[in-house]
């Protein structure tokens, strides 16, 4: 139940954020603010999770042999442990899983290797959320990286207070005191500048002068249009303006089409008009989310995260040519995978 | 103080895409008659018996579901309704699965 609700919290939140990407459209400057926000939560995950772990294992994204290693072993001591809690949570040990084979699982399991899915993580990362990126440095909301930054600046602080009582404590204080050229800043103050200040004061003009350098490389926001979903009958969703969103993605709709449909397990048509008919009911802030991970699949250069990218096919693999930086992926084909018989049995046999 | 903005980016680190031999385990939706759905489980690694799997969820998430044969895919753990983030989860938890070997699809 609670965790159903989170989900829907969940998509909820990515709808609210792709309202925002539809208001972006229409006016930039007050949605770019709330896409920051939203953006730097990632990267505010990220970053933590960089910080508390502080090795190349704690970035799952990053393949490393040797953190499986170190996995492996780990494991095989926490089998015994294992041992004992499994028939705690099943209460019959008959019933639920077996701790023995448990074991085996957990063992073995280890083999698979490491994933390539840790950049999408739990389906919740977001193209658009990562391109909004760069705006995380804007002033007036203390976004995610830098409220860890600052943390860290004000931790810093505070060891600073006991000789230097008069330390800028939060970014605003700290910026009005530059903007003014007051506290430390002030010509007669004659304190030395701690290095911290200096790289802030470094980033704040960076980021006032320059915006585009204070990012890391994503330059500007990625936006699509919102998918124009419409239901026609009772079982079937229209989606309508799927050739503008190919072409400004600059993909082949029929690549698209075969995404959505294997991504829905439901198949479909494209009427005269171009739009795209799609069996089963559907939303907008579901072909949305689809969409969202097309663009993270299909669309995003791999290293610099830019959008700009061709898709090429050779000999049956297919490769995202990305037209900034000129790096080059591969990208798996789209699987449809297993779908299971729906509707009536009788059919089937037939 | 730790020099972290040395660290921040790597661009000359393996992109995640690097090797394709992963063995995901998809994680499908897939629409019924009105507000029903199904949860397959595709891609299992071997070592785990998806009957107990299924034993297990079915009795945790208070569904139904069946185990498919599937000629080419091996056996499939289907639910009834949408199962997918549980399903996952207790896989991470449990199961010992990597989050990155999962892959869940759909909306």
């Amino acid at each position: 139940m609670s965790e159903e609700e989170q989900k829907k919290s969940v998509a909820f939140g990515e709808t609210t954020d792709l309202e925002n990407g539809e208001k972006v459209e229409t006016n930039e400057g007050n949605t770019a603010e709330g896409h920051s926000v939203a953006g730097t939560n990632i990267s505010a995950d990220e970053m933590t999770s960089r910080i508390e772990n502080g090795d190349a294992d704690a970035d799952a994204s990053t393949f490393d042999p040797s953190a499986i290693k170190k996995k492996k072993k780990p494991k095989k001591e926490k089998e015994s442990e294992n041992g004992e809690e499994a028939p705690k949570e099943n209460g019959d040990g008959g019933e639920g899983f077996d701790p023995k084979l448990l074991k085996k699982k957990r063992s073995k399991k280890t083999k698979t290797e490491d994933g390539e899915l840790g950049a999408e993580g739990d389906g919740e990362f977001d193209p658009t959320k990562l391109i909004k990126k760069p705006k995380r440095t804007t002033k007036k909301k203390p976004t995610g990286e830098d409220d860890e930054f600052q943390k860290r600046l004000e931790e810093l602080g505070l060891e600073d207070k006991k000789d230097e009582p008069a330390a800028p404590q939060t970014q605003e204080e700290f910026e009005a005191e530059l903007a003014q050229g007051g506290g430390v800043w002030a010509q007669e103050n004659a304190t030395p500048f701690k290095y911290s200040q200096l790289l802030k004061r470094f980033y704040i003009n960076l980021y006032e002068d320059h915006p585009e350098l204070s990012g890391d490389g994503r330059l500007k926001n990625y936006k699509i249009p919102p998918p124009q979903v419409a239901r026609e009958g009772n079982k079937k969703s229209i989606f309508a303006n799927l050739p503008e969103i190919a072409k400004k993605m600059k993909r082949n709709p029929e690549h698209i089409i075969q995404f959505i449909f294997a991504e829905l397990g439901t198949n479909g048509s494209v009427d005269g008009a171009g739009r795209l008919v799609i069996k089963g009911r559907f939303q907008q802030k579901q072909l949305e989310s689809v969409l969202r991970r097309y663009i993270v699949e299909y669309l995003t250069c791999g290293t610099c995260k830019s959008p700009n990218t061709t898709l090429m096919k050779e000999n049956r693999l297919f490769f995202v040519n990305c037209n900034i930086c000129g790096s080059r992926k591969s990208v798996s084909a789209i699987k449809t995978g297993f779908q299971a018989a729906l509707g009536k049995r009788k059919k089937m046999q037939a | 103080m730790s020099l972290d903005n040395l660290k921040s980016f790597d661009p000359f680190a393996e992109t995640d895409g690097g090797d394709d031999k992963k063995d995901y385990i998809h994680i499908r939706i897939q629409q019924r008659n009105g507000r029903k759905t199904l949860t397959t489980v595709q891609g299992l690694p071997k070592e785990i018996d998806p009957k107990r799997v299924l034993k297990f969820a079915k009795k945790e998430f208070a569904t139904n579901g069946s185990v498919v044969e599937d000629p080419e895919l091996g056996e499939v753990i289907q639910l009834q309704g949408d199962q997918r983030q549980k399903i996952s989860d207790l896989m991470i938890t449990s199961m010992g699965i990597k989050k990155s070997n999962i892959k869940i699809h759909g909306f």
